[in-house]
């Protein structure tokens, strides 16, 4: 075994954990939350988070390699502290989701997937999230799922996360 | 307060938001179902007959008949067997599945054991989609509360049966809600499609039978048992039986889950969501979650929302994402949203789909900003029929049938945008307000 240097061992007890919930001889399976815990920890996922996470479960580092470029809420590069995900696809976009990635590109002053100056903020462009009903919706570093986002709701979230 | 989906509602009957625990769900005669059977021994291939008798269709999108799926797993089997439920609620339009797994997590659980129990099945999973983690915690927490209540585990309320259940997160890929994808996803890899046959049932998770369903159609079992599948059947109409919960987006007064006997007119499910908003025209409905073909508006109100009614029509019922537009849609501008969608999400397994889907959304995109020409769309017509029929997994078709139907529906506004450069309607329905008021769209 490597000495792992990036995986924390609160991370792999959330792994440990993880990995009961699938036949012993399928250590595999746990490699999708493995990653979304090791990003939690870290942000992103360089190549040696991910080695380190296909140590663990004793998989090929390639295997793990393709899961995390698979999956679109992997960050394979660094990111703002907060990653906001807004929903633009068509049932949101008729309930003003356009609206609301356009009024957040101008306030943080990006593009998709650019990082704001202070390093805050990256804005990316989410697909169909599941909430349609609440457009619109955006996502903070894939877990909080926000509502209804008037530009009013938009000006304190922000303001929250600064 | 109670939400109100509807005075049909079964599944999401009684549920103000907050009342989603075991002991919530007792009092709503959550886990009588699985109780009679076990106290009573009804045997699991009469169980399986009641889902036969109910004429419960997959909720997911396909409509294929539960009890039927149910039956294709061998039994008896040496060996693991496995039962899946299909959370992966991503089909833009779509947001039924969400409001059972945080509002009533206790109905997919029994009905998933009571699943288990009629195909003999240990172990199952739950494939929660990647965008809703609040949802995945407290279904895990829902998990807790019936493990320490003896309805999962080892000799479930002291009979011999058995069956534990996991939930699975997954992490941002729309092709997960793909059976097979989804599998390939459990085992802890990419999300790509395999070769049917073999059938799940032979050959799923881990190589073992495995039986998938939607997170819906679990959640109608409970009742099916309890009541009957008579009972059931008779709440919709016949081969169409139950509620369905629809989830309306767009251009409605009010967005949201509805849940209503199947069969129930359009026009009537329209009225529950307060109508097209800003009572403005309906000018198109996209019945099904967005890979279903578009229907004309004064169609759709002619229509009944079962199955079969709106095949007839020729689209889809699929998952029951109804997504409505009004007047001041430009159906071109919708075109290009979604074949950007199948673009993104395309997994690249199959080259009709992987190249097909890049043509389809460059094409309409190109008509939408002026650049079209007049070939270009039995161009897309063209290019559709490539890709239907000729991949391993459905999102091929997915992609293929919306643009299809908005070409053949509207030809005459993608026209418009090839002669005249410009939209024949305006600012495309982006707009959040109940009046048309221009709004300044982001040039690409």
């Amino acid at each position: 075994m490597s000495t792992s240097a990036l995986l924390s061992d609160a991370a792999k007890r959330k792994i440990d954990r993880e990995l009961t919930k699938y036949p012993a001889d399928q250590k595999q399976s746990a490699v999708m939350s493995a990653l979304a815990i090791a990003q939690d920890e870290h942000g992103w996922l360089p190549n040696e988070l991910q080695d380190e996470v296909a140590n663990y479960l004793g998989m090929p580092s390639i295997a793990v390699y393709e899961v995390a470029t698979f999956y679109n809420m992997y960050n394979l590069k660094p990111m703002g502290r907060h990653k906001i995900s807004v929903c633009t696809n068509l049932p949101c976009a008729f309930s003003g989701g356009v609206d609301a990635a356009e009024y957040l590109k101008s306030k943080l002053g990006v593009d998709w997937k650019e990082l704001t100056a202070d390093g805050k903020f990256t804005l990316v462009e989410g697909e169909c999230m599941g909430a349609c009903g609440d457009a619109p919706v955006l996502l903070v570093n894939n877990k909080r799922m926000c509502s209804f986002m008037s530009p009013e709701k938009l000006d304190k979230l922000i303001e929250e996360l600064k | 307060m109670m939400i109100d989906y509807g005075p049909d509602a079964i599944i999401l009957k009684g549920l103000d938001g907050s009342n989603w625990r075991l002991k919530d769900y007792e009092t709503r005669a959550g886990y009588q179902a699985l109780k009679k059977i076990l106290k009573d021994g009804i045997k699991p291939e009469d169980v399986t007959a009641e889902v036969k008798k109910s004429g419960l269709r997959g909720r997911g999108g396909a409509g294929f008949p539960t009890g039927l799926k149910w039956s294709f797993m061998p039994r008896p089997f040496a060996g693991p067997k496995y039962l899946v439920c299909n959370s992966d609620e991503g089909e833009p339009g779509t947001f039924k599945d969400r409001d059972i797994l945080r509002y009533n997590p206790h109905i997919l659980i029994e009905g998933m054991i009571i699943a288990a129990y009629a195909m003999g099945t240990a172990v199952g999973y739950n494939y929660i989609h990647g965008e809703i983690w609040a949802e995945y915690e407290r279904f895990e927490e829902a998990l807790e509360e019936a493990r320490a209540a003896g309805y999962l585990g080892r000799n479930i309320l002291g009979s011999d049966f058995s069956f534990e259940l996991h939930s699975h997160h997954g992490f941002g890929a729309y092709i997960c809600g793909e059976e097979t994808a989804l599998l390939e996803s459990i085992e802890g890899k990419k999300g790509q499609p395999r070769y049917k046959p073999p059938f799940p049932a032979s050959f799923g998770l881990y190589g073992k039978p495995t039986t998938i369903n939607n997170t819906e159609t679990f959640a109608a079992v409970p009742y099916i048992l309890r009541e009957g599948g008579e009972a059931f059947l008779n709440l919709g109409k016949p081969n169409n039986g139950g509620t369905k919960i629809f989830s309306l987006a767009g251009h409605v007064t009010r967005p949201g889950n509805y849940e209503i006997n199947m069969g129930t007119p359009f026009a009537r499910l329209l009225e529950l969501a307060g109508g097209v908003r800003g009572g403005r025209k309906l000018k198109g409905v996209i019945p099904g979650g967005s890979s279903t073909p578009v229907i004309k508006g004064d169609l759709m109100m002619t229509l009944d929302m079962d199955y079969d009614s709106i095949a007839k029509a020729g689209s889809m019922l699929g998952s029951g994402a109804v997504m409505v537009m009004d007047d001041t849609t430009c159906m071109v501008k919708a075109a290009e949203r979604l074949a950007y969608f199948y673009f993104e999400e395309s997994c690249g397994q199959c080259t009709p789909c992987r190249e097909g889907t890049g043509w389809l959304y460059r094409i309409v995109h190109r008509i939408e900003h002026g650049l079209g020409r007049t070939e270009d769309l039995d161009l897309l017509l063209n290019l559709a029929d490539q890709i239907q029929g000729r991949t391993i997994c459905a999102l091929g078709d997915a992609a293929a049938m919306p643009v299809r139907a908005f070409v053949k529906n509207y030809r005459e506004e993608f026209e418009f945008h090839v002669a005249h450069k410009r939209c024949m309607v305006g600012p495309g329905g982006y707009s959040t307000s109940p009046v048309n008021e221009p709004l300044a769209m982001a040039a690409e």
